[in-house]
């Protein structure tokens, strides 16, 4: 068997991954957590009678902190695992990004372990866009003001 | 109507990153990244405080939103304060999500054992 045959064999073992049903999957689970928090929203508006952005503001903190129950509950890999983006982009991703990281880092001890690895995954996100948010937002006062 | 609008919204989002995901060697690392920084764009031009306005909650759900939120404050913090303010405010609107996210993140994953 020459090597184009083992490449041949290799990609026809490998499993498929069903894009189709990833791409569906995660259309389907993003809309849901969308449409809910909009939901949430209005009824927080509507009962409480608060403004918009405090009612944005709960409904990110409802958010992240099922995110992160789920996490420390040990379902929310298998939920990431299945609806892969549809869990990841929405703010439940930075949640379960940080609360993994404390969960797996945890046997090393507190300050080495936690402290230091807490932002391993979520730390892409603060710096790429605090570093980029300033560089914008010099743009923007050059630009408006 | 804004119901149908943030499914539409926050699920187009989700999959325009699965299909990233499944065709290029991208990780959600990667994708998360690249949302926030395309968050802080449109966010300089004002493009999405009124996708926000027009689709309600569910554009304040995906990590897009915590691009615009991180240059806006910042831009009115130099609206306010000047140059101190473009440092000094970056992070105020962005606070409720990383705060409560380490947060939450610290006091329940003290009691509960990893699964393995």
């Amino acid at each position: 068997m020459n090597k184009k045959e083992y490449l041949k064999l290799v990609k026809e073992i490998t499993p498929k991954e069903k894009r189709l049903s990833n791409s569906l999957n995660a259309f389907l689970v993003g809309g849901i957590l969308g449409i809910v928090a909009e939901i949430i929203k209005m009824i927080l508006v509507s009962i409480f009678s608060i403004t918009i952005t405090e009612a944005i503001g709960w409904v990110l903190l409802i958010y992240i902190f099922l995110a992160a129950l789920f996490t420390a509950l040990g379902f929310m890999d298998d939920l990431a695992q299945k609806y892969k983006s549809g869990i990841l982009i929405p703010i439940t991703g930075f949640a379960h990004s940080i609360t993994s990281a404390i969960m797996d880092y945890k046997k090393d001890g507190l300050i080495t372990g936690v402290g230091s690895n807490v932002f391993k995954l979520a730390g892409c996100v603060l710096l790429y866009g605090i570093f980029f948010a300033f560089v914008m937002a010099i743009i923007k006062v050059i630009l408006y003001v | 109507m804004t119901l149908i609008y943030s499914f539409l919204f926050c699920g187009l989002l989700c999959l325009i990153a699965q299909v990233i995901m499944d065709n290029t060697k991208l990780t959600p690392g990667h994708i998360t990244s690249i949302y926030v920084v395309l968050g802080t764009i449109l966010g300089c031009f004002n493009i999405y405080d009124n996708i926000v306005d027009f689709v309600g909650a569910g554009a304040n759900i995906p990590i897009i939103s915590f691009g615009n939120l991180l240059i806006n404050s910042a831009y009115q913090g130099y609206l306010s304060d000047g140059i101190i303010g473009l440092f000094g405010n970056m992070l105020t609107d962005v606070g409720v999500g990383v705060v409560s996210a380490v947060v939450f993140a610290f006091l329940l994953s003290i009691p509960f054992k990893v699964k393995d």
